[in-house]
């Protein structure tokens, strides 16, 4: 086995950490999604620990950094933890999730002012508007920061995603990462079956975007792509990344099936999961 | 009875697209988005003034309000512009969770609404916008009666955090409010001070109430007059202030009977002060084709319709 880079394997305990964080928040509510959250823990990871330049304490304005939105809004809890562990707030926090009187509400909010999150998602198809809109933003403010929104494969099939990818080809929204979650699982089964989306690169390329893609469960791959993925910026044309991941992935029986998409561990599977995933930086 | 002149005869619409340049030049922070309307939406003044700030989205109404959303996280007053019927059935979903739940400043600016739109039918007369609306916790519904005082809440809602949905409409008018006056989100506006019936329009509805009020003083009947431009948040004090006096309700407006103003208001009383009302609105009905002022009359939204409804309840009381 070649040895790791130093950086990539400081991101890899960090996502270790993450993938704990997330099967202990779903066991302990007793529901949320486990399986898009384990599926998209590295590229969360990589973009709160290396990639995205942000401030803290936070601003919800996101002048002058790089601003993140989570479209599917179901897999908050990757998104949580990495919020936490990034020092957005306590780590303590994390064990409120989807609980009575809690600030991690199950789909992201923005009415009890959780740090790090600026719309709500849940409702599929929004977010890449919304990220259009904090992009133009930008640009009149003449900020020169970039802005990513993380989308679902599944949710490719809302009509609203194909508007904004219109608009932003159109209006020359070339501050904008798009990341697609291709896991190629959804609730009712594989996205294949359920509705398929052909071939979605081309899909993107005719609506006039650059596309790339990734394997999304590869640290270094990851780190890679979005650092060349920010070189395509101000290039007149937005630019999207297919990130192929493994629903589940880093937990083995809940890989590659839609039955985790959005069904919390008992005890056991808790207990078989967190034996699989280092304990790195100590559980909440 | 107070009398009101005809100043002018304008669209609703204009004034918004007049309140929107004004605004704009005062506040850098103002810009505006289309769903292929700009003419309708009489922002071409806005757009041909401030063209970095104008945005065309095309036939694309959800991507707007997310567009929208996302311009306000950053610090901009969007308006978004298009029909009624588009600015809230169409994409009420994206309003709910990405505007309302979410806090976001967007001014959604909705032009073409009820009946008056007219000859186009009913696929494009929203009648339940207003109910759509104020349903959703944090948003503030305003809908002003004629052009100067639309152009007024255009400017207004700029100063004010959080989203509005403004409700304006496309047929000329009378224009019988003053120009340049001071627009107070939530503010009844008292027109006619009257001790025998409470008359609370809203839009298009204010001028008919006005008509309606002369037309009982004739008959002895002292209508207290009321517009409440704002539904929501409802001015509840000059409500019950007023109905305390009369102790005798109408209400009037250019929507469905099921979520309308007089809606709010029954609600209101039947919780604070329990009081026979009549209600001038449409009755869970679709509209159809047709010129303003016959679909108007079809639907009993007029002076006397009005009238009838204070002669019927008065009758009923005593």
């Amino acid at each position: 086995m070649a040895i790791e880079d130093p950086e990539i394997s400081r991101l890899n305990k960090i996502a270790s950490q993450v993938r704990r964080d997330i099967v202990r928040m779903v066991h302990g509510a007793g529901s949320g999604h486990p399986g898009g959250s384990l599926g998209c823990a590295d590229l969360m990871v990589a973009l709160y620990f290396k990639i995205l330049r942000y401030k803290l304490p936070f601003n919800k304005t996101g002048q002058g950094e790089d601003m993140f939105f989570l479209s599917n809004g179901h897999i908050s809890p990757v998104w949580y933890s990495v919020l936490a562990r990034a020092g957005f707030f306590d780590v303590k926090e994390l064990a409120t999730f989807r609980k009575i009187n809690s600030r991690l509400q199950g789909h992201p909010a923005t009415h009890e002012g959780l740090e790090g999150i600026r719309i709500a998602s849940g409702s599929l198809g929004q977010g890449l508007s919304v990220a259009i809109g904090a992009a133009q933003a930008k640009k009149l403010n003449q900020d020169n920061h970039l802005v990513y929104v993380l989308m679902g494969d599944g949710e490719q099939q809302e009509g609203q995603i194909w508007e904004a990818a219109m608009y932003a080809a159109h209006h020359e929204v070339d501050n904008l990462i798009g990341i697609i979650d291709v896991n190629g699982q959804q609730i009712d089964g594989p996205v294949e079956q359920v509705m398929s989306l052909k071939d979605l690169g081309a899909k993107w390329r005719a609506f006039g975007w650059r596309v790339l893609e990734m394997r999304g469960n590869d640290m270094e791959e990851v780190v890679k792509s979005l650092i060349h993925a920010r070189g395509l910026t101000s290039r007149q044309q937005p630019v999207v990344i297919l990130m192929h991941t493994t629903m589940g992935y880093g937990v083995d029986f809940m890989m590659n099936s839609h039955k985790w998409h959005g069904t919390a561990p008992n005890d056991e599977q808790l207990a078989r999961a967190l034996a699989q995933l280092e304990e790195t930086l100590g559980d909440y | 009875m107070k009398k009101y002149t005809i100043l002018d005869r304008k669209d609703t619409r204009s004034g918004f697209g007049a309140g929107l340049l004004e605004v704009a030049q005062k506040n850098d922070q103002v810009v505006a988005l289309c769903a292929d309307l700009t003419s309708s939406l009489k922002m071409d003044a806005f757009q041909k003034r401030f063209p970095h700030r104008f945005f065309q989205v095309g036939i694309a109404e959800a991507n707007m309000m997310g567009i929208a959303a996302g311009m306000a996280i950053s610090g901009k007053i969007p308006y978004t512009g298009t029909f009624a019927n588009f600015s809230t059935g169409r994409v009420y979903d994206q309003i709910r969770q990405s505007i309302a739940y979410s806090h976001a400043n967007v001014k959604i600016c909705a032009s073409h609404a009820g009946l008056t739109l007219g000859e186009d039918g009913a696929t494009h007369q929203i009648l339940e916008d207003i109910g759509m609306m104020k349903m959703l916790p944090h948003m503030t519904v305003i809908n002003p009666c004629d052009y100067n005082q639309t152009k007024a809440a255009t400017i207004a809602i700029a100063d004010y955090q959080g989203a509005v949905y403004l409700r304006f409409g496309r047929p000329v008018m009378p224009v019988f409010t003053p120009p340049d006056q001071v627009f107070e989100i939530g503010k009844a506006l008292l027109l006619n001070e009257g001790t025998d019936v409470s008359i609370f329009a809203t839009g298009h509805l204010v001028w008919e109430a006005i008509k309606a009020g002369e037309i009982l003083a004739e008959q002895g009947i002292s209508a207290e007059i009321i517009n409440i431009h704002t539904i929501k948040p409802l001015d509840t004090e000059a409500i019950l202030q007023s109905v305390q006096k009369t102790r005798l309700v109408v209400t009037a407006e250019e929507h469905q009977l099921n979520g309308g103003l007089g809606d709010s208001i029954a609600q209101l009383l039947a919780q604070n002060l329990p009081t026979r009302m009549a209600m001038v609105a449409v009755q869970d009905r679709f509209g159809e084709s047709g010129k303003p002022e016959e679909l108007m009359q079809k639907y009993g939204l007029t002076a006397a319709n009005i009238v009838e409804k204070v002669l019927t309840i008065r009758k009923s009381k005593s």
